[in-house]
């Protein structure tokens, strides 16, 4: 090791193997490559679906690289973890090079780098050089700061600069990844995602986790659902879903809320989203009933295992359940209840009477076509529950993007210098230039512009 | 009674027109067709307003309340609508008139995609309840003046790849601006477009966390949104690090703009949350 003050790692080969932007090239296209692939195949799917869509050989392939759930296999982890020190190497090592030239010990100005620029701007004024030099000094400090002066042999120069900070913009953004990464990481070690179904008027004090199968969180507390609404529009459309949460700890009500989508409940750190919701039970199904025979309608309200003795010889009707989906060829036919009709003779007929579709029990052709005409239902709220402590760094990081970005696109260290030379009498020449580390066509239309002012004063 | 679909429909035309202004200044090499154009996309421009306005005010006139960002039709509208202002800022503030020639058309198809399209319906609906959010106007806004900032890079850039190396080449493609202000203007419009994207994407981020709990659910719209932000992250280290420019940069800005198409239109076959607009 030399004690000479030297950049870290200048000599180190796997220290500059992380600083190319050839890397940061590979790894973002790599990212954007492969990030295709879980766009294509579905993700985190049941195993049946896998095995039917793309057969035993591709689901046995696309377990061992990880594709069912690729934005968490190794390899994109993997990915994320060069981004990152791709990130954090280059920006320590272009730091140690420019921090000289953001944080200078004296700004200092060379009037013959500005001379020697093709885009200077020259042009003769018929005024006295004094006048015009204290015109152009004001005008100066009024579009970019702090005026320096230089005199030389045949005139006076004006020198001043803007924004030298905007040079750390760059390093802002990738500061910003960086926290986002943290973030994500923060959160998938000490954070949760899971899920609870609560009946209307009951409670719950652990939740279900979304990964891993049935593994329950306790939540500290517990939450209970005091009543579920869900209203439509015309069209048939959802509108709105709500429910009613308290919050129970230590056996005393906290707090009692209303959530709805895009609004919900914190406590202690963990959020409860209105996700979803169903119909946990029924009861008292209100029937009505046509016989084929006679055309005559009957309408009874039943509980369920309530024996109902149905006219013209008909039987008995027996209401068993009630269910959510009712699967008939393949179709969902959503809810309805399910029950039997025992034949005077003791024959059972298994029957489905659908709430959505009224005719559907009449394509049985039996004695009777049965239909639901209202019942009492009891719904569960479905509710999404997360604890994200790296959210916080997370929006940070996305703070840190947007300034980044304006500062490193649309703000530049710039410098201008305005020369003034005495010519005969009372007119002298003038040279507008000027430099900025990045957008030259914007400075060159601003040097323009500053010399057509110049050139209007009056 | 005029509506909001008529006037649309209307400023489609005005749109063509626009479009035909341009190439035509271009090919008759007549500057004052690309002055009238100016005027006329103004025009147009102006009913575009009007009538995105004029269907927010129906949208609350038939009970529904909601900003016009809530389904295609609506976005394209829009979509004509950010590519027609971006482009008037250009070229007030470059004082480049032939430039507008590739650019114009990209105002127009989409309009005209979202009026003559059978696929696409211009009735109001109402929305559902995940898109009942503040959140909705930031994140489109901010989404679509990023597409527009690509879609004009993408114009530019088609505009350079055309253009003849040779400075004393005559013809059509000789007439367009210099290459150096074409590029630069490239570069321009790809780095309006990478920030916006960048806000559109944090903005839908910070919204999906307020609504569903998670600001990052690797969702179709999502991922595609980011492989384009990468794309484009790949071409600025190209060009600030790398030394690219001109035509290689034109190549990865079209590549980019694919990107954008398929975020935007492509992903509607795949199965997601974003599959309402």
């Amino acid at each position: 090791m030399t004690r000479k003050k030297k950049k870290i790692g200048s000599d180190n080969k796997v220290w500059l193997f992380f600083t190319s932007v050839k890397l940061t090239v590979f790894v973002l296209l790599m990212l954007a490559a492969t990030s295709v692939i879980g766009t294509l195949i579905p993700q985190n799917a049941s195993e049946a679906f896998y095995h039917q869509k793309y057969g035993e050989v591709f689901y046995a392939l696309f377990r061992g690289l990880n594709i069912i759930d690729m934005y968490h296999s190794w390899w994109f982890l993997l990915l994320m973890g060069l981004l990152a020190l791709n990130i954090i190497v280059c920006s320590i090592d272009r730091l140690q090079r420019t921090w000289k030239i953001i944080f200078p010990a004296k700004v200092s100005f060379n009037l013959d780098r500005f001379r020697a620029m093709d885009t200077a701007y020259r042009f003769d004024v018929a005024k006295e050089a004094g006048a015009i030099q204290k015109a152009c000094h004001s005008l100066m400090e009024r579009t970019m700061g702090p005026v320096t002066l230089k005199e030389t042999d045949e005139g006076v120069a004006l020198f001043s600069e803007k924004g030298r900070w905007t040079r750390l913009g760059v390093y802002v953004v990738h500061l910003s990844i960086l926290f986002m990464l943290a973030g994500a990481v923060i959160g998938g070690i000490w954070g949760f995602k899971g899920f609870v179904n609560i009946v209307e008027g009951e409670a719950a004090d652990t939740i279900e986790a979304r990964k891993g199968q049935h593994e329950h969180i306790p939540l500290g507390f517990s939450v209970r659902c005091n009543d579920f609404a869900v209203s439509f529009y015309d069209t048939g459309q959802p509108k709105e879903f709500k429910s009613s949460l308290t919050i129970i700890d230590g056996g005393k009500e906290i707090l009692t809320r209303d959530i709805i989508v895009n609004d919900p409940l914190r406590y202690r750190g963990i959020s409860f989203y209105q996700s979803s919701y169903g119909t946990a039970s029924a009861n008292n199904v209100h029937l009505k009933y046509t016989s084929k025979d006679s055309g005559m309608t009957y309408e009874r309200t039943l509980s369920f295992n309530e024996v109902l003795t149905l006219p013209e010889s008909g039987g008995k009707l027996v209401v068993d359940r009630f269910v959510n989906d009712y699967p008939f060829r393949g179709h969902n036919l959503g809810e309805g209840f399910v029950g039997r009709i025992i034949s005077d003779a003791g024959a059972e007929t298994d029957i489905f009477i659908s709430v959505r579709f009224p005719t559907f029990d009449k394509m049985r052709q039996g004695q009777f076509a049965f239909e639901v005409d209202g019942f009492d239902k009891q719904y569960y709220t479905g509710l999404q529950v997360n604890k994200d402590p790296g959210v916080w760094y997370v929006y940070l990081g996305f703070l840190l993007m947007i300034a980044g970005c304006w500062i490193t696109f649309f703000m530049s260290h710039q410098t201008g210098c305005i020369y003034i030379t005495r010519g005969t009498g009372k007119t002298c020449s003038v040279m507008v230039a000027g430099t900025s580390h990045r957008n030259p066509q914007g400075m060159k239309l601003k040097i323009e512009k500053l010399a057509e002012k110049i050139k209007d004063i009056k | 009674m005029m509506n909001s679909s008529m006037l649309l429909s209307i400023v489609t035309f005005v749109y063509a027109f626009v479009s035909v202004l341009y190439i035509g200044a271009w090919t008759f090499k007549k500057e004052i067709m690309a002055k009238v154009g100016l005027y006329v996309l103004i025009a147009g421009f102006v009913g575009n307003t009007l009538g995105i306005l004029l269907r927010w005010i129906e949208s609350y006139q038939v009970g529904y309340g909601h900003a016009p960002f809530s389904n295609m039709y609506e976005s394209l509208v829009f979509f004509s609508w950010t590519v027609a202002a971006l482009y008037i800022f250009v070229e007030f503030k470059y004082r480049e008139r032939i430039i507008g020639v590739f650019a114009t058309p990209l105002i127009f198809l989409a309009i005209a995609y979202a009026s003559l399209s059978p696929s696409i319906a211009d009735r109001i609906t109402p929305l559902i309840p995940a898109l009942k959010s503040n959140w909705l106007i930031a994140h489109v806004i901010t989404c679509f003046l990023g597409y527009a900032g690509f879609a004009v890079a993408f114009g530019f850039s088609i505009m350079y790849l055309v253009k003849p190396m040779d400075p004393k080449a005559d013809g059509l493609a000789a007439r367009l601006p210099s290459l150096g202000l074409i590029d630069e203007l490239t570069h321009q419009m790809v780095m309006f477009g990478f920030l916006f994207l960048s806000i559109g994407i944090i903005t839908g981020a910070v919204w999906a966390n307020s609504a569903w709990g998670t600001y990052w659910s690797w969702d179709p719209k999502e991922t595609w949104s980011l492989i384009t932000w990468l794309i484009y992250a790949t071409l600025l280290h190209l060009r600030m690090m790398r030394g690219w420019s001109g035509k290689q940069i034109a190549w990865v800005s079209i590549v980019g703009f694919m990107a954008v198409l398929f975020t935007y239109f492509g992903v509607n076959l795949l199965p997601g949350l974003h599959s309402y607009a």
